[in-house]
């Protein structure tokens, strides 16, 4: 009877692994071929290297040392943080502050805000690159750290606003009421309670604003190209694949450079992530 | 609440930011995009029919739309099918995960990442692509896929895509079907409906709200899909897509002019979306 079962289910099992293996091998093939040395990775597939445990020694880490060092990943690498981390926290403190104004305050036009905030989710950046160029060329923001905050700031705005703002809005009004009676202000009330209540959500959009800009490629490569001095991963790795396009060996090892930070606050943080997804599947 | 007129004190900023970078920008791209390549003379609609009759922009246009119907195809189809086969399998958490996981990628290492499966090489030349290599041991010739159009490159770009967006998709319908009640499958089953019965008059209908959801979100990524095209093909070999071109008229060719123009043509496709949004947030709003 289990056995029936068991047989009954096996294309289901099947199907699922299959597909699972389809989708971990580009990656697998990435990280094996990054430890390997450029002749081997010319002379043979990644595959073989992989089930030939004698071949293993030959492993080596010398295509990570040269892109750090050589190939400008490691400068690159410190921009990545340089450029997010304050992005990050400054479209959260400005969002977070709106979010509270369009959640629990009373005013003209608070709709209109709202709609505005939403339809502004999905207007393509494209619409927004030559004016905000220009701009930055004559303020000589293109090219600076500032520039580029600012801009993903604007840029991420719309949904984080969106994504506090409905997290907000469901508080209890009774928390705010009791709160006001005591003597607070709105002020006081944000930063003591909205704030600490909303840790989950603040967590949920920060990490897709980390993600966001740790990713992007379009607004770097628009108002930080030609400045090689602040790229950050994504552009230099781009770069790379313009320059050296068949060195597989550093385009393996960058590639992977690029990815390991957000691969681990992904895998620590998904929790937050799919919660932030479900709240907002709204963005482009 | 009444907290008199603090309110703009703490909308200030973010007004002042989205009024900078979104709202005055945008307006100006409409007005540059009347004008000609340097924004100094006004050339009407000219842009525009330059946008829409020139033949870099038709091959655009139509690879767009191929990406709009394969890649919305396949990253809803397989999401949906992933959700629900998942539900039964009690390793769900991992398979998830692996699925999930491109979704943390940059396109840029995406890009590097499948450059490597469809690596191409000379027929006396051990293939290195994992693509490749597979299609020689089955005995065939090497394929160049991203070069062979116009399908080949074209699908195998799409595929890039798929591979990165299905887990989304995965994920929010996966949350949908767990929110089933159960009793009415299985009343359908003890009904004496087979699966695919379930499958198309209980799940279908109850995920309907979410499918459209995630429709429209792959809907509006496909319209907008840059990086995947930039970093493997740069719209060789007739790959192109609207917002390659947009950034290839800007920085290649200077023409602020054209490129304005397609960015507004590229506004324009996604207005349906942004207004179906408005609604879908107007009706969540009434329930609350």
């Amino acid at each position: 009877m289990k056995a029936t079962r068991i047989l009954k289910r096996l294309p289901l099992h099947l199907l699922i692994i299959t597909l699972a293996v389809i989708w971990l091998a580009p990656s697998l093939g990435l990280l094996v071929s990054s430890f390997r040395p450029r002749q081997d990775l010319l002379s043979s597939g990644w595959w073989t290297a992989l089930v030939t445990p004698s071949y293993w020694s030959k492993f080596t880490l010398a295509n990570y040392r040269e892109v750090l060092t050589q190939q400008g990943m490691g400068r690159a690498f410190l921009n990545s943080f340089i450029i997010t981390v304050p992005t990050t926290l400054l479209t959260l403190a400005i969002a977070a502050l709106a979010a509270y104004a369009l959640a629990w305050m009373n005013f003209r036009g608070r709709q209109f805000l709202l709609m505005m905030v939403i339809g502004l989710i999905v207007i393509p950046l494209q619409m927004t690159l030559i004016p905000v160029l220009r701009m930055f060329n004559v303020l000589k923001l293109s090219g600076s750290f500032p520039g580029i905050w600012l801009a993903h700031a604007g840029y991420g705005l719309p949904l984080m606003i969106y994504l506090l703002r409905n997290f907000f809005g469901a508080l209890p009004r009774e928390l705010f009421e009791s709160a006001f009676i005591d003597g607070a202000t709105p002020f006081r009330a944000f930063v003591k309670l909205v704030l600490p209540l909303s840790v989950p959500v603040l967590a949920s959009a920060g990490i897709f604003q980390f993600l966001w800009v740790w990713n992007d490629l379009l607004v770097a490569l628009v108002y930080l190209g030609g400045f090689e001095e602040v790229a950050p991963l994504t552009l230099k790795l781009s770069l790379l694949v313009g320059s050296r396009g068949q060195d597989w060996h550093l385009l393996t090892a960058a590639a992977f450079i690029s990815m390991i930070v957000p691969m681990i606050v992904f895998l620590s943080l998904q929790r937050y992530f799919v919660r932030g997804i479900l709240a907002g599947a709204v963005k482009g | 609440m009444n907290m008199g007129r603090a309110h703009w004190l703490y909308l200030a900023p973010a007004l002042l930011l989205l009024g900078v970078f979104l709202v005055y920008p945008s307006v100006e791209t409409i007005r540059l995009s009347f004008y000609g390549p340097r924004s100094d003379t006004f050339v009407g609609f000219q842009n525009y029919i330059q946008a829409f009759t020139s033949r870099p922009m038709l091959i655009a246009f139509r690879n767009n739309l191929l990406w709009l119907v394969v890649f919305t195809l396949f990253t809803v189809g397989m999401g949906l099918v992933l959700a629900v086969l998942l539900d039964r399998v009690r390793y769900e958490a991992i398979i998830k995960s692996v699925i999930f996981l491109p979704m943390a990628i940059s396109y840029v290492a995406a890009g590097v990442i499948w450059r490597f499966v469809y690596a191409f090489r000379p027929v006396v030349a051990p293939q290195i692509g994992l693509l490749n290599a597979i299609v020689v041991a089955l005995g065939g010739q090497p394929v160049g896929w991203l070069i062979e159009r116009p399908w080949i490159n074209n699908l195998a770009l799409i595929a890039v895509g798929v591979w990165v967006w299905t887990g989304f998709c995965m994920v929010v319908l996966s949350a949908a079907y767990k929110g089933i009640p159960k009793e009415m499958q299985e009343a359908a089953r003890i009904d004496g409906a087979n699966e695919w019965q379930v499958f198309r008059h209980v799940t279908i209908p109850f995920l309907k709200s979410t499918l459209a959801v995630v429709t429209t979100t792959m809907i509006v990524f496909v319209l907008k899909v840059f990086d995947i095209v930039y970093m493997m093909t740069n719209g060789a070999y007739d790959t192109d897509v609207i917002a390659n071109r947009m950034y290839n008229e800007m920085f290649q060719f200077n023409n602020y002019g054209l490129a304005s123009a397609i960015a507004v043509v590229l506004f324009l496709a996604i207005i349906p979306f942004l207004v179906i949004n408005i609604r879908r947030f107007r009706t969540q709003e009434a329930v609350r």
